[in-house]
C-alpha cells in the first residue's frame, strides 16, 4: 500500500477513450449473461450511449466446457453515438479454454484478453480440443495484451470465511470478472452493488459473497502490477430525460401494453413457446392489470386463430412468433385478410430455414411476410429499427390494424429481441390517438360496407342488437357480405383488398435522409441493421464521400416517396441479413438498380465489412 | 364486465319463435342430407335458451356441417379447417359474455382440427360443441374420413381404408371433456333435448350427433334408423335409470362382468345387479362410450356431465386479482418503473 491513499480512481493513470468494445465469454453456467447486463446498467449509469449483443446456445444445459456450450455478452459503449455492439473487440474476458477457442478471433491484435487461468486444466483444454495450453503459447503474449489472472482462486480466497460450499463460491467468480473489468473502463460499482443487495435478499451469505467477490475484482485491478493502463469513457451527448434499458421483446410488449390502454380496446395475445419469441409472452403474461389476455395456445395455428377469434369479439388480436411458427400461421393470416380482421402478427426473426439456428439472428423472412400466403392475401408489414423502436412499431401495427381493418406483420429479429439500448422513455399521452369505432347503428349496415377513406369494413361486437352478421373464409359479395363466386366480384375483392393495404401509405411519415438528399450513393436498409448501417454510413460521410441513408420501417406498403428519393442517388445498395429480399423488392417495384449486401451468418452485419463494400460501389478506397 | 356488456345482460330477452333464427340465405345442402333436420332442431330449441340473439355466436370449420352458421339468424364466423375450436377459444376469452356454438364434423374435428379439439375439451372452455359424424368427406365429394370404419371403400381407398376408426365419444372422453352425448339427426325431439342440455352446461359440451350423408354414406347409421333395428340397439340413457333397451318382449340389460360390459337378459337379473346411469361417474362413460351394435347396444343421450373450472374463468379471475392487489395498469407507471436514469 502506498503511503498516501489516493482515490482508487485516480491511482493509477486513466487514458479516455470514445468507444470500447467488450466481450465476457464463458460456459454458459458461468453467468456471463449476467455479467454483460450488469455492465451494461453500470455504463448506462455512467452516461454513455450503449448497444448490446447477447450470444448463448440454444441448448438448456449444455455440456459444461465444450465450445458449443460457449455463452457470451457483448456490448459497445461510448461517449458518442453507439450504433452496433460493434465489430471487433477491445477487449475479450475469457472463462475458459472453449470461450478463449470460440471468441479469441474476434479480439482486435493489441487487444486486451484477459482469462481464468484456473479454467485452462487438461479437461477443459481437452474439451476445447487445446493439445497443449494456448497460455503457455508465447505468440498469445505478443499479440494480444494478456493478463492471466487466476480468477476461481482470487474468488476463493475473498470469501474463505463464508460457510457456503465450493460449488456456491465457484458460482461467484463472474462478479469478480465483472469487479475487474468496471476498474479497468473506470465504471460504478454502485448499480451493481443494489441489484445484489435486492436480489440475494433470502440468503445473506450469498449477497456478502457475490459483493466481496466483486470489490475483490475491483481492487484487484487497482493493486496489480500488470494492469498498466486504464480507461475512461466520458457521458454521451444524448436528449436530456429519462432512460430506461430496453430489450426489443419487452419493447414489443410494452407497445401493445399502451396500445391497449389508449385504445381502451382489448388485446388478446395468442402464442406458442418459440425462440425468441416467447419471451413476449412471459412478459406480457406478468401485466395482467392491463387487461392483456395472453393464451398460450396448444400449437401456431390456434395461436393466430384464437387472436382472430378475439378480433371478431372485438379485441385486438395478436399473436407472435419466429419464421417457423409463421409458417403454420399462413392460413390463419389468410382468414383475417378476408375476414377483414384486425390482427397484429409478430414476427421474431431467426436463422433458418426449418429449426435453423434458434437462437441467432436473420431477417430473411421478408419475402414470407409479403408473400408466403396462399392467392393474392395482401397485409401491411413493418419493421422495428432498434430494440427501443419495437415500441412504437407495436403501437403503430395495433393503430393501422384497427384502423384498416387489416392483418400487420412486424418483423422483429433475434437481434432486437434480446439486445438492450438506452431507451428515452416516452409521454404516453404524446403518441397518436387510436380511436376505436365499433358500430352500434342498425340503420344501412353491411358487413362489408367501406368506409370512403381507409376502405375498412365495420367493426361490430356481437352482442349488438340488429346487427347479427355472418362472416367468413368464402369468397364474400362487397357491401352484402354474402357468398359470391361471382367472376368480377372476385376480382373486385381481390383489388379492394390490395387498396386497402396500399391506402397505409396515408399514415406514413416522409422518410428521414441521413445524409445529403442527393449524391453518389443511398444505402437502404430495414429492420435490425439499423446501427450497423448508420456507423458505416457515417463513416463514410466522415470520410468526405456523398453517402447516404435511409431505413424503412414501413415494408408494405413502401413509403410513398420512396421512388423518388431513390432516383436521387447514382447508385443504391441494400446491405440484409438474407439472400437478396428488399433489393429485390425495390427492383421490382421501382425500376432501379439496386444491389445488395448480403452476409447471412446468425449475427448482425459488420460495419467494418459494409463499409469497405461502400468504399467498393463508390470506387474510393477506405 | 364493461358497462356495455352489462347493459346487454341487463335487457329483457324478447320472447323468440324458431323464425327468429332462419336467416335470409338460400340453405346449400344437398336434398335429404341429414344437415336439415340438425339445423331445424337448433333452430326450434334456440328460444328455449333464454338469450338474447345478439349474444349467440355460432363458429364453424370447412365441410358440410361448416355452413352451418350462414343459415343462423345470429352472429357467426365460418372460418378454416379444422380450427373453430380455437378460434371459439379465443372469442370466449376475448367476450366471456357472450354464447358461443361451435359446428364441426367427422373430418374438421377429429382429423385436421383434433388437436383442437383436444385441447378445447381438456380445458373446458365454456361453448357447445356440436360434432356432426356422417363418417364420410362430404363436401370433397366422397373420401373417407376418421370414422370410417376399417376397410371402407371410397374414391381414395379403391381398396379399402387402412385406418382404424375413432371413436368420437371415447376421444372427447379421453380428452377430459366434462360433458359428453350422443343424439341422431332422425330424432328431433331427443336432437333438442340434448342441445338445450349440452347449452346450458357450464364448460365445453360436446354432442356427437349421428348424421347422415345420404350422397357419400347413405345409412351409415342404418343400425339405428330402421324400426326393428332401432328398437333392438337403441339404449336411452337416463341419469338414475338403469340400463335396459330392446322390443318389450326382449329386454335387454348391460351390466358389469368384473371390469367387462356384458349383455344380459333383464329378466335374468336381480334389480340390484343393474347398472344404473350416473353422468357423474366418469370410467363408466368411458365404457359406454365404446358400446355399439351388434354386440351391445347403441348409446344415445347424455354419457357424462361433470362439473370442471373453465379456462376462461380462470384466466378472468386472475385479472381480476391483479387489479384489486396492485390496482390496474398505467402504462406512463410502467415505462418509469425499475432502473431507469436521468440525462440532462
Ligand atoms: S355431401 Fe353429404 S353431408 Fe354434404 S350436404 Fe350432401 S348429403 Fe349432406
Amino acid at each position: 500500500m502506498s503511503e498516501t491513499a489516493a482515490p482508487v480512481k485516480g491511482a493509477k493513470a486513466r487514458r479516455e477513450l470514445q468507444r470500447a468494445v467488450i466481450r465476457f465469454a464463458g460456459d454458459s453456467g458461468d453467468g456471463m449473461q449476467l455479467t454483460g447486463e450488469q455492465f451494461t446498467t453500470e455504463s448506462a449509469w455512467a452516461g454513455n450511449d450503449i448497444a448490446t449483443l447477447p450470444n448463448f446456445p440454444a441448448e438448456i444445459r449444455a455440456p459444461a466446457g465444450t465450445l458449443f456450450g460457449v455463452s457470451s455478452f457483448q456490448l459497445q459503449f461510448g461517449s458518442q453515438r453507439v450504433y452496433t455492439p460493434g465489430d471487433r473487440l477491445d477487449c475479450l474476458v475469457a472463462m475458459n479454454p472453449a470461450a478463449l477457442k470460440v471468441h479469441l478471433r474476434d479480439l482486435k491484435g493489441g487487444g486486451l484478453l484477459i482469462v481464468n487461468t484456473a479454467a485452462f486444466e487438461k479437461r477443459n483444454l481437452d474439451k476445447a480440443g487445446y493439445a497443449q495450453n494456448p497460455l503457455d503459447d508465447p505468440a498469445l503474449a505478443e499479440r494480444y495484451r494478456l493478463h492471466k489472472v487466476d480468477m476461481t482462486g482470487l474468488t476463493h480466497k475473498a470469501i474463505a470465511d463464508l460457510k457456503l460450499d465450493t460449488k456456491e463460491k465457484d458460482r461467484t467468480k463472474n462478479f469478480f470478472a465483472l469487479g475487474l473489468v468496471s476498474w479497468i473502463y473506470t465504471r460504478p460499482l454502485e448499480p451493481t452493488l443494489e441489484w445484489i443487495g435486492k436480489k440475494f435478499t433470502k440468503s445473506a451469505d450469498i449477497a456478502e459473497a457475490n459483493t466481496r467477490v466483486l470489490k475483490a475484482g475491483h481492487a484487484f485491478g487497482e493493486t496489480a502490477e500488470f494492469f498498466e493502463e486504464a480507461y475512461t469513457v466520458e457521458p454521451a451527448e444524448m436528449a436530456p430525460g429519462l432512460y430506461r434499458a430496453m430489450t426489443g421483446n419487452r419493447a414489443l410488449a410494452w407497445g401493445l401494453l399502451a396500445a391497449a390502454e389508449r385504445s381502451k380496446v382489448q388485446i388478446v395475445y395468442g402464442a406458442y413457446p418459440i425462440t425468441p419469441a416467447s419471451g413476449v409472452l412471459e412478459e406480457l403474461a406478468m401485466h395482467k392489470r392491463f387487461r392483456i389476455r395472453t393464451i398460450q395456445a396448444e400449437d401456431e395455428i390456434a395461436a393466430v386463430t384464437a387472436a382472430i377469434g378475439a378480433a371478431f369479439g372485438g379485441a385486438i388480436g395478436v399473436t407472435c412468433s419466429s419464421g417457423p411458427g409463421i409458417a403454420l400461421k399462413g392460413e390463419g393470416i389468410g382468414l383475417a385478410v378476408t375476414a377483414e380482421l384486425p390482427l397484429v402478427i409478430l414476427n421474431i426473426q431467426r436463422a433458418g430455414p426449418s429449426t435453423g439456428m434458434p437462437t441467432k439472428t436473420e431477417q430473411a423472412d421478408l419475402m414470407q411476410a409479403l408473400y408466403g400466403r396462399n392467392s393474392e392475401s395482401p397485409v401491411v408489414v413493418l419493421a422495428p429499427a432498434t430494440p427501443g423502436d419495437c415500441f412504437y412499431i407495436a403501437y403503430e401495427a395495433v393503430r393501422i390494424a384497427a384502423k384498416y381493418m387489416v392483418p400487420v406483420i412486424v418483423l422483429s429479429d433475434g437481434f432486437l429481441a434480446n439486445g438492450s439500448e438506452p431507451w428515452l422513455i416516452p409521454d404516453p399521452t404524446t403518441l397518436p390517438t387510436i380511436d376505436v369505432q365499433f358500430r352500434t347503428e342498425k340503420e344501412g349496415f353491411f358487413p362489408y360496407l367501406r368506409d370512403a377513406a381507409t376502405l375498412s369494413r365495420p367493426w361490430v361486437r356481437p352482442g349488438t342488437p340488429g346487427l347479427e352478421h355472418r362472416i367468413g373464409g368464402i369468397e364474400k359479395q362487397d357491401v352484402t357480405g354474402n357468398i359470391s363466386y361471382d367472376p368480377d366480384n372476385h376480382d373486385h375483392m381481390v383489388r379492394t383488398r390490395a387498396e386497402k393495404v396500399r391506402r397505409v401509405a396515408q399514415e406514413i411519415p416522409p422518410t428521414t435522409i441521413n445524409g445529403p438528399a442527393t449524391g453518389d450513393l443511398l444505402v437502404v436498409g430495414w429492420g435490425g441493421t439499423y446501427g450497423s448501417i448508420t456507423a458505416a454510413v457515417e463513416r463514410a460521410q466522415a470520410a468526405g464521400h456523398s453517402v447516404a441513408s435511409i431505413h424503412l420501417r414501413h415494408l408494405n406498403p413502401l413509403p410513398p416517396d420512396l421512388g423518388h428519393i431513390l432516383r436521387e442517388y447514382r447508385k443504391v445498395l441494400v446491405p440484409e441479413i438474407n439472400s437478396g429480399q428488399l433489393v429485390r423488392v425495390l427492383r421490382a417495384e421501382y425500376l432501379v438498380d439496386a444491389v445488395g449486401f448480403n452476409r447471412v451468418r446468425g449475427l448482425p452485419l459488420a460495419s467494418e465489412e459494409l463499409l469497405e463494400a461502400i468504399h467498393q460501389l463508390i470506387g474510393s478506397t477506405p | 364486465m364493461s358497462a356495455q356488456e352489462a347493459g346487454a345482460a341487463a335487457a329483457p330477452t324478447p320472447k323468440y319463435t324458431k323464425k327468429d333464427f332462419e336467416s335470409d340465405q338460400d340453405v346449400r345442402w344437398c336434398p335429404g342430407c341429414g344437415d336439415y333436420a340438425i339445423l331445424s332442431a337448433v333452430q326450434k330449441s334456440m328460444p328455449d335458451l333464454g338469450i338474447p340473439r345478439e349474444n349467440i355466436v355460432f363458429i364453424s370449420g370447412i365441410g358440410c356441417s361448416s355452413r352451418f352458421p350462414y343459415y343462423m339468424n345470429t352472429y357467426g364466423f365460418h372460418t378454416i379447417h379444422g380450427r373453430a375450436p380455437a378460434i371459439a377459444t379465443g372469442l370466449r376469452v376475448a367476450r366471456p359474455d357472450l354464447k358461443v356454438f361451435v359446428v364441426t364434423g367427422d373430418g374438421d374435428g377429429l382429423s385436421i382440427g383434433g388437436n383442437h379439439m383436444l385441447h378445447v375439451l381438456r380445458r373446458n372452455v365454456n361453448l357447445t360443441i356440436l360434432l356432426f359424424n356422417n363418417r364420410i368427406y362430404g363436401l370433397t365429394k366422397g373420401q373417407y374420413s376418421p370414422t370410417s370404419e376399417l376397410g371402407k371403400v371410397t374414391k381414395s381407398t379403391p381398396m379399402g381404408s387402412a385406418d382404424r376408426p375413432v371413436n368420437p365419444l371415447a376421444f372427447a372422453l379421453g380428452c377430459g371433456a366434462t360433458f359428453v352425448a350422443r343424439t341422431v339427426d332422425r330424432n328431433i325431439q331427443h336432437m333438442e333435448e340434448t342441445l338445450k342440455r349440452a347449452a346450458a352446461h357450464k364448460g365445453a359440451g360436446f354432442i356427437e350427433i349421428l348424421q347422415n350423408c345420404n350422397v357419400y354414406n347413405d345409412l351409415a347409421w342404418n343400425v339405428i334408423y330402421d324400426k326393428t333395428s332401432k328398437l333392438a340397439y337403441e339404449l336411452r340413457l337416463e341419469h338414475g335409470k338403469p340400463l335396459l333397451y330392446g322390443p318389450p318382449d326382449a329386454r335387454k340389460a348391460v351390466i358389469m362382468d368384473g371390469v367387462m360390459p356384458k349383455v344380459v337378459d333383464a329378466k335374468d337379473v336381480q334389480e340390484s345387479a343393474l347398472w344404473i346411469h350416473d353422468e357423474k361417474n366418469v370410467n363408466a362413460a368411458k365404457i359406454l362410450a365404446d358400446l355399439f351394435a351388434p354386440d351391445f347396444p347403441v348409446p344415445i343421450g347424455v354419457l357424462e356431465a361433470i362439473e370442471a373450472p373453465i379456462y376462461e374463468e380462470v384466466i378472468l379471475e386472475q385479472e381480476q386479482r391483479a387489479i384489486s392487489d396492485r390496482g390496474p395498469g398505467n402504462i406512463a407507471k410502467l415505462l418509469t418503473s425499475g432502473d431507469t436514469w436521468k440525462i440532462g
